[in-house]
Parts: structure tokens; C-alpha cells; sequence
């Protein structure tokens, strides 16, 4: 085992050197890695933690996509039946429980109404499921109920909508490397490192940015409007801003246009310097914009965002030039957000924070600081302490756990890992577990010379005996930290990315190197004793 | 020079001698860690209950009863405070308001900033969390698991690794370090958040690692001292690997030292947990789990079939024999 050929020595020596070398860069400047070639750009990337920044965990509710849903298959079925040809008078429609139900007036048209339904129901997916399952009960009353996987797709998709829409969002705040990943079934973690003060990023997600405009019903009666009742055909949505006082208005449930039929959104001043939003349609809704506004001259309509009316101008005269503005009390900051928001598309499900963890760059830097001098000093004791215990020993064992530090670095960079505080706990941790490997060698060495092995005998043995009992310890602790990784949150993973790491190093480390080390000194010198 | 060594050469300590006391003390001391627990409860940080934590740092020294009144009079619900040895720094602890979700949090936030930075102009919040209960419970429940499949696995791992003796041993070692570990934070209140929860879990793994090696030790001299009674095998064993547990708890203890003194603040609790994890477990390795294996009946013969039936010891023929086997002249 003292013989290492070339090819051993190189095999130890290469994967190490190229480790070390990923580690360089993690210490040089941001200018200075630039100019480097692309393989050796790989950087340990800092945790929140360690950077400052925001992390925020949305949740969206996946009740209102079920219910979305089901206001949406409301909606078509009215127009299939009603409009469709030929005609299917439909009443009692309801939607409750989650599902939606309506009777059909006339029991011979129950078939037919069926058929008309059926391909609305069918899903897009190639495995033919359908989203919605049709039944007639009573004889009269047909039923729509969603299906599971119906709504777990509904879900699904509107999750991937959503990711793309806050990566916009947050994109158009012009941060730096936000991160932006779905978590689990309905949950998105955003991670914007370096941000101070995260009110305007949770302003900006928690809209969901639906712009409607609808024409304002004036034949309603304001005193049923204030209680909530609107005619046939209408709605009573909220307006805080009402100049009648009464902060609800009636509105046709019909849409003018929607946001969907924006190509861009700005924030600007109307003439008495107040801050808006200008908007432009594309040439559709341009188009259908401005045949509505030609019919209803004289007659107000109403800006909606999220359910509630911003504000109910009058309509002066048609227009028709494809572009408005959108007023409604308005500051700069909340404009430029609404504007932002209105460019990136409306988030297709509500979401709500449910978790948020912000720390200010100063305290990033000082852990950093504390982390850093925790470390050093850590290593300096062990490394102090090792060579009082072992000599000669001590030094490669210190020389190996210095090499380690530097690889776990250098693979944290080039897995793109990140480092947190937890996870400078876990290197202080490394170093103190990685000479584990070489004290349990070296006692081993001891114990040989002492039961009278020679040097190479006893050197030979101590690795071959402890290299066992290394191997399964540390399995166990790979036990440990892989269940961390997996079930583990935040700073959890944090600790156990740098402990599995360290974990897979050091046996390298302390164990392979160390023993090249120590087999080229004793073929170099013949040692007939060792002092260890 | 002369090299240091902690452990003597050729120990003999009569560690089997004393396990019905080691066992006794062991049974009352996890029992007083358990009473604590139940008694005084957990310092549960907001990671696992809820709520809002805010870190101040304060341009000079302040009085907690200062700020706790400041923030008291603005009708936020009840605050606790926590200072960790700055006296610059507060940690406020805040409900989660009932209703109203994120935008409610946002708006306490802003409130108690307000207030506090027109009492203590200066005063900025270095960090501040919001955990919502839902996500607290899904956080309990992970952190729960994590540790139990943790033990459990690494228990079945040593079980079929060995003999069940071991991994009932093994088992019942790192149950108590994890309980001696819970009693610490009930009796010390110390924050319980969730990097301690990577604490435990790392106590576990380091814990195991100690027992590994002797149990490792006491399977090669099982092999090579077949006619030895299990007791002087397992104190022979655990002598013989004496060195290096001492050795190893010393390092390690070192470097955590390094970083309770010098790591920071945010740091204390997670280090502190962990150096109580490695004496105890360090304790439960030499006391416990191996005397354990006698109570539990481990013999030469158990050992013995399970090492022909899987046949991956083939190479350890060589080592039976005497201790000076293989040594040269």
C-alpha cells in the first residue's frame, strides 16, 4: 500500500487541484471573475442570510382556481344553451358545493342539452380525462362537478402561469438575481437577495393585476345598489371612491375589454398632475374599445382592478385612438405598480405570503464577518492541537483538512450551491469531524507500534483497520444529512449541503491523501520508528 | 518534543463494572431532560409557533422596558423581548394578527418601525420574519420527521450492519441524547428554531459516528478473542478506542468553541446545542450504548453466525490471533 504508481498519485492529486481551483474564484472580486475563462466562474453563491435580502413563500388559494372555474363553465354553458342554436331555455342555475347545477325548462331538450355540453367538459390532455363530469338528476337538472385531476391540472397550469408572471414582475423592478422557483403543489419561493425593504416586491405580488372595463348600469335603483342588489344582468362591485358617497356602483356583467387586450401599460399625469396609468390596447381590443365607446357616448364606465372599481368616467366621445388612462387616486409609487403589474400579465390565482424572512445587509455582513473569524480561529485550535498530538502527522492531517476546506468550496461553486449560516456551522463542524478520520487512523498507528508492529506494518494497518470504521461512520452521518436535505427548510439545507459535501471530501482527504503523504515520506526517509 | 496525550497508553477502565450506575443515572437524568420539557415547555421561536420576530439594532444601549412599553402602547398584541449579550441589539417577538394575511403583518411591521424610530431615532430592524401558523405546523411536522427518520434509519442501518443488539443499543443511546438535548433548551429557554432542529439531527449523526467506532471495535475483537466474556470484550473495546473518542470530542468541541465565542448571535443557540450534544453523546458512547449490549445479550455466537451467513468478513481470518500477530522482528 506505500506504493503509489504515477496514474494513483495523479488520480489523487488532479481531482484536488481542480477542486482548490474552483475555489479560487469564491474569493477573488466580481471584476476580476468576469475576466476569467467561463470554467472557472464558479462562485459559492451567499444565502439571504449571509447577503441580506428577502425571501417570501407564496401560497396560492386553490380554492379560487376551483371556483374560477366553475364561474368560467358557468358562463359558457349560459352561452352555449342560451345563445346556441337551437335555443335551450336553462334556469335555477347555481353553484354550490363546488359544483355547478341549472334545470332545463323543457325535459324532452335534457339530451340534447347534454350533448351541447359534453365537448366543453372534455380536458386538453392526451389522456382523455375529463376536467368536469355531466349528470342528470331529477330528470330536469343536470349537474357539472369538476373532477380531481380536472382541478389538479387547472392548478398546475395556473401555477406555471404564475411563476412566469412574477419572474416579470419581479424582473421589471430591475433587482438583482432574483430567484423564483414553484414549491410543492401550489407555492412559489421567491428569493430577491440584497433588497432592502420588501413592502414594494409584496405590494407588486399581491395584486392580481385582472383589469376590467365594464359599462356602468345606471337604470339601477341606488338604494337596492347600496344593499347589494343589482338588475338582471348586472353586478354590485365595490367603489371605495364613489362621489355619491355610497361606496358601491352597479355594473353590467358584460366586458368591455379586458387586461388581456393590453400591449402596454405606463405610468403618467393627467392634466392636473395627478398620477395614472396610461394604457394601450392591442389593435382588438382597441378595436372593440372603441365601438363600445361610439355606442355609449354620454354614458359612464367603469375601470375594474381585482374586483373593484378604481373609478367611472364619463364617455365624452368614442375613442378610438386604441389607448386610455386609467385614474383612480393614484401616488407615483402605486402607478409605476400597477402599471408594472398590468405589463406582466394578471396572475391567473390569488396569492397570499404565508412566509417571510428578511435580513438587513449589516447583519448579513457581520455574520459573515463572525462566521469568517469563527472559522479561522477554529482552525488555528484544531490545527494547533493536532500537531501537539501527532507531530509530523498532525501537519498532514492539517494539510488535508485545509485542502478539504478549500474542495467543498470549490464543489459547492461548481454544484452552484448556496452558502448560508447554518452553513459556515457546518464547515466549523467539517473541520472538527475531518480530523476524526486522521485521529482515528493515527491511534490505530499507535496501538500497532505498540502490540510491537514494525513502522510499515503498523502505518499499513492503522489505515487498512480504520478506513472500515471510517467508511460506516460516516455513512451514518450521510444518513443524517441526506434526510436533513430532503425534509429540510431554509437553513436546514443550508447546514446539511455543506455537511454531505464535507462528508465525501474529507474521507478523500483524510484518508487518500493523507496516505500518499505519509507512504512518499517513509519510502523517501526509512523511518525505523515514528514519533506519533 | 514530546506529543500530547489526553488518554494514557494501555487504559483499563472498568466501564461494565459501573453500568447499573451509569444506567441509573443515565434513566434519571433523561427522566429530570423529559420533566423539563413537560414542565417549563420549549422556547418554540416563531419557525415553529407563528408570528412575527423582529431583530432592532439600537444606535446605543437601550432598556427593554422601553421599548417593550413603546411597542405595547400601539395595540400590536403582546410582545415578548429577548436581548443576546449586545445591549444594542433587541429581538421582538409579535402574534401573527388574526386577520388580514400578509398585508396585516406588513402593516405591524411598519407600525412598530414607525413607532420605534420616533421613540429611539436610529433604530433599524437588521432582520425580521413572519411565519404563518400553517406554515409553522408543516415546519414542526418536518422537523419532527426529519429527526425520527433520522434515528430510525440510522438505527436499521446498524442493525443490519451488525446484530439487533447493536441497533436497539444504538437506538436507545441517541433517543436519550435527543431528549438530554430537549431538557437543555427547556431548562435554559434558549430559542428553539429551526437551525436547532439541524443541531439535533447533526448530534444524531456525530452521536452515532462515536458509537459506530466502538461497536466497529467490539465486532474485530469478537472475531479475534473468541473465547473472552463479554465483559472484559466490551471494556477491552472501549479502552482501546478511548484515545480516539476523547480526542475526537476535544477537537471538535475546539472549533465549536471557536464559534459559540466568535460566530455571532444569530449562531449561539445552534452552537450551544451542539456542544451539549457531543458530551452527552460522547458520554452515552462509553457509558451506555456498549454496556447495553451485555443487558441485551450480545455473545461471541450471535456475532459469529451472522458473520458466516454474510460472508463479507472473509478477509478478517488473518486477524484472529494474538495481539503481536504480524509484527516483525
Amino acid at each position: 500500500m506505500l506504493n503509489f504508481s504515477r496514474w494513483a498519485i495523479a488520480a489523487i492529486i488532479l481531482p484536488l487541484a481542480i477542486g482548490v481551483l474552483c475555489a479560487i474564484p469564491s474569493f477573488l472580486p466580481d471584476a476580476t471573475v468576469a475576466h476569467l475563462p467561463r470554467f472557472m466562474q464558479t462562485r459559492v453563491n451567499l444565502g439571504l442570510d449571509l447577503s441580506g435580502g428577502s425571501h417570501l413563500l407564496l401560497e396560492a388559494s386553490t380554492q379560487d382556481v376551483a371556483k374560477q372555474r366553475l364561474t368560467n363553465m358557468e358562463e359558457q354553458v349560459r352561452t352555449e344553451l342560451r345563445r346556441g342554436d337551437p335555443k335551450i331555455a336553462i334556469g335555477d342555475i347555481s353553484s354550490r358545493d363546488g359544483k355547478l347545477s341549472f334545470m332545463v325548462r323543457e325535459p324532452s331538450q335534457v339530451d340534447a342539452a347534454v350533448e351541447r355540453i359534453r365537448p366543453l367538459t372534455q380536458g386538453a390532455g392526451l389522456t382523455g380525462q375529463r376536467d368536469f363530469n355531466v349528470e342528470v338528476v331529477n330528470s330536469s337538472t343536470i349537474t357539472i362537478t369538476p373532477t380531481d385531476a380536472g382541478i389538479k391540472n387547472a392548478v398546475k397550469s395556473a401555477m406555471e402561469v404564475s411563476t412566469e408572471v412574477i419572474r416579470r414582475r419581479i424582473d421589471e423592478m430591475g433587482t438583482r438575481e432574483p430567484t423564483i422557483q414553484q414549491q410543492g403543489d401550489n407555492r412559489i419561493v421567491v428569493q430577491v437577495p440584497g433588497l432592502q425593504d420588501p413592502k414594494a416586491l409584496k405590494a407588486l405580488l399581491g395584486q392580481t393585476a385582472k383589469l376590467e372595463f365594464k359599462l356602468v348600469d345606471t337604470t339601477a335603483n341606488p338604494a337596492e345598489v347600496a344593499q347589494g342588489r343589482a338588475p338582471v344582468g348586472s353586478e354590485v362591485l365595490p367603489y371605495v371612491n364613489n362621489p355619491s358617497g355610497v361606496p358601491f356602483i352597479a355594473v353590467k356583467r358584460q366586458v368591455m375589454v379586458s387586461g388581456e387586450d393590453l400591449s402596454d401599460a405606463t405610468q403618467g399625469y393627467d392634466q392636473s398632475n395627478q398620477a395614472i396609468v396610461n394604457i394601450r390596447f392591442n389593435s382588438s381590443g382597441g378595436r372593440k374599445f372603441g365601438q363600445v365607446t361610439s355606442q355609449n357616448v354620454n354614458r359612464p364606465f367603469a375601470i375594474i382592478l381585482d374586483g373593484k372599481v378604481l373609478s367611472a368616467p364619463n364617455i365624452n366621445e368614442p375613442i378610438l385612438g386604441g389607448s386610455a388612462q386609467v385614474s383612480g387616486s393614484f401616488t407615483v409609487e402605486s402607478a409605476n405598480q400597477l402599471a408594472i403589474a398590468l405589463r406582466s400579465g394578471k396572475l391567473p390565482v390569488n396569492f397570499v405570503v404565508v412566509e417571510e424572512r428578511t435580513v438587513g445587509p449589516g447583519l448579513g455582513a457581520d455574520s459573515i464577518r463572525a462566521g469568517l473569524i469563527a472559522s479561522v480561529v477554529a482552525v488555528v485550535a484544531v490545527a494547533v492541537f493536532m500537531f501537539v498530538s501527532y507531530g509530523r502527522f498532525g501537519m498532514y492531517a492539517n494539510l488535508a483538512v485545509a485542502i478539504n476546506v478549500l474542495v467543498i468550496l470549490g464543489v459547492m461553486g461548481m454544484l452552484g450551491a448556496t452558502l448560508t449560516l447554518p452553513g459556515i456551522a457546518g464547515f466549523v463542524l467539517t473541520i472538527g469531524t475531518a480530523v476524526d478520520a486522521n485521529v482515528l487512523i493515527y491511534e490505530r498507528i499507535r496501538e500497532e507500534r505498540r502490540r510491537g508492529r514494525n513502522v510499515v506494518a503498523s502505518i499499513e494497518h492503522g489505515y487498512k483497520e480504520a478506513s472500515r470504521t471510517i467508511f460506516e461512520a460516516n455513512v451514518t452521518h450521510a444518513i443524517a444529512g441526506g434526510i436533513m436535505l430532503a425534509l429540510g427548510s431554509g437553513p436546514v439545507k443550508g447546514f446539511a449541503i455543506v455537511l454531505l459535501i464535507g462528508i465525501a471530501t474529507s474521507v478523500f482527504t483524510a484518508v487518500t491523501f493523507t496516505r500518499m503523504v505519509v507512504a512518499n515520506w517513509v519510502r523517501r526517509t526509512r523511518p525505523t520508528d515514528i514519533h506519533i | 518534543m514530546k506529543l500530547l496525550k489526553l488518554v494514557p497508553d494501555n487504559t483499563n477502565i472498568g466501564f461494565v463494572a459501573v453500568r447499573k450506575w451509569a444506567f441509573a443515572l443515565t434513566a434519571l437524568l433523561t427522566v429530570l431532560a423529559v420533566g423539563a420539557t413537560l414542565h417549563k415547555g420549549l422556547n418554540l421561536g416563531v419557525d415553529f409557533v407563528g408570528g412575527l420576530m423582529i431583530e432592532a439594532k439600537f444606535p446605543q444601549a437601550v432598556e427593554t422596558d422601553k421599548v417593550r412599553s413603546t411597542i405595547g402602547s400601539l395595540g400590536v398584541g403582546e410582545s415578548s423581548l429577548q436581548q443576546f449579550g449586545d445591549p444594542k441589539t433587541v429581538q421582538i417577538r409579535l402574534p401573527l394578527p388574526e386577520q388580514g394575511g400578509a398585508g396585516a403583518a406588513n402593516a405591524v411591521v411598519e407600525k412598530t418601525r414607525k413607532a420605534m424610530v420616533a421613540e429611539f431615532p436610529g433604530v433599524t430592524f437588521s432582520r425580521y420574519d413572519t411565519v404563518s401558523g400553517k406554515v409553522s405546523g408543516e415546519l414542526i411536522q418536518n422537523g419532527v420527521l426529519a429527526v425520527v427518520l433520522a434515528i430510525l434509519g440510522i438505527a436499521v442501518f446498524s442493525w443490519f450492519r451488525y446484530e439487533w443488539q447493536f441497533g436497539v443499543s444504538t437506538f436507545v443511546a441517541i433517543v436519550h441524547d435527543v431528549l438530554m438535548t430537549l431538557g437543555f433548551f427547556a431548562i435554559t429557554q434558549l430559542e428553539f428554531d429551526l437551525n436547532i432542529i439541524a443541531a439535533v439531527l447533526t448530534i444524531v449523526g456525530y452521536s452515532i459516528n462515536d458509537k459506530m467506532v466502538i461497536d466497529d471495535r467490539i465486532r474485530e475483537n469478537m472475531r479475534k478473542y473468541r473465547k473472552m466474556d463479554m465483559k472484559s470484550l466490551i471494556d477491552l473495546s472501549v479502552n482501546e478506542t478511548l484515545p480516539r473518542t476523547v480526542m475526537t470530542s476535544v477537537t471538535i468541541l475546539l472549533a465549536l468553541g471557536a464559534l459559540l465565542l466568535l460566530g455571532g448571535h444569530v449562531l449561539r443557540g445552534f452552537t450551544a446545542a451542539m456542544m451539549l450534544g457531543i458530551i452527552v453523546g460522547t458520554y452515552s458512547s462509553v457509558y451506555v450504548s456498549s454496556s447495553l449490549l451485555i443487558s441485551l445479550g450480545l455473545s461471541p455466537q450471535t456475532s459469529e453466525k451472522k458473520a458466516a451467513k454474510k460472508g463479507d468478513y472473509a478477509g478478517t481470518a488473518e486477524r484472529v490471533g494474538p495481539r503481536d500477530d504480524g509484527a516483525k522482528p
